[in-house]
């Protein structure tokens, strides 16, 4: 039977993902956050009077500390997964390897996320 | 993807092969901090996480005796890497407008980061009275 499909047709969905540039972009504007919340969440924490613990718990328990620390979580994380997903697609080529490591770093950030987010409203609130 | 190159020769010029040079240096310091960061992050939401719970106790020992000069030694670093990261970072975003890919100018301002990031680093430091 004559295969009337165009030659475009037979490849399509059999290449890359097509998320290389919403990657990409989402590492830059993670990027951008990062250039304006990391310096000043840095030092409000250095300053804070950490690593005691009644100190550090005031600093994330006052609404600038909480506000801050749950930013640059935020855009930190988001940052960190994509970074961390670039580098284990570029070193690691076995597929068993490289997805037990992708699906691994997505668990890791994303829980880490979730639950310091609860960590720091608990403080805060 | 498992290969079935059996050539014993570099396939590409690689690590071991390159004469060792500035650009090259800072685009891997650049993932190397970008890894650091992400373990030191990881470390303080993980601490976050333990004084939310009121279990900082079982971390207690990282702040004690000895081995709070390793914890200071390993915090001064992420410092580096946190600034280091920051500003290279800001030189890719440059990039991403196209500027930035002389040669000459590449090297200086790759020297030029690694020195500054002791600047940030040297000032929070100084600031706590390490």
């Amino acid at each position: 039977m004559t295969d009337y499909r165009t030659p475009a047709a037979k490849v399509r969905g059999l290449g890359a993902s097509g998320h290389a540039s919403k990657h990409w972009i989402s590492h830059r504007v993670t990027a951008i956050a990062l250039f304006f919340l990391a310096p000043v969440f840095v030092w409000m924490l250095a300053m804070s009077g950490a690593p005691d613990p009644a100190a550090a718990r005031a600093f994330f328990a006052s609404p600038m500390g909480a506000i801050i620390t749950l930013l640059t979580l935020t855009a930190g994380l988001a940052h960190m997964r994509s970074g961390m997903l670039e580098v284990i697609e570029d070193y690691i080529h076995k597929p068993f390897t490289k997805t037990v490591l992708v699906l691994a770093n997505s668990f890791f950030t994303i829980g880490l996320w979730l639950v310091t987010a609860f960590a720091l409203l608990k403080l805060a609130l | 993807m498992a290969s079935d190159w059996s050539d014993p020769r570099p396939m590409s010029p690689h690590l071991q092969v390159w004469r060792w040079h500035a650009t090259m240096a800072s685009s891997i310091l650049h993932r190397a901090t970008g890894i650091a960061n992400y373990f030191g992050a990881a470390a303080i939401a993980i601490w976050v996480i333990l004084l939310a719970f009121g279990a900082e106790d079982c971390i207690a020992f990282l702040f004690e005796g000895p081995m709070a000069w390793m914890t200071r030694f390993a915090l001064i670093g992420l410092t580096y890497a946190i600034s280091y990261h920051w500003l290279n970072g800001l030189r890719h975003l440059v990039w991403d407008f196209g500027k930035g890919y002389d040669p000459k100018g590449s090297n200086l301002r790759s020297i030029l980061i690694m020195i500054g990031a002791v600047i940030p680093t040297a000032l929070l430091w100084l600031n706590l009275g390490a």
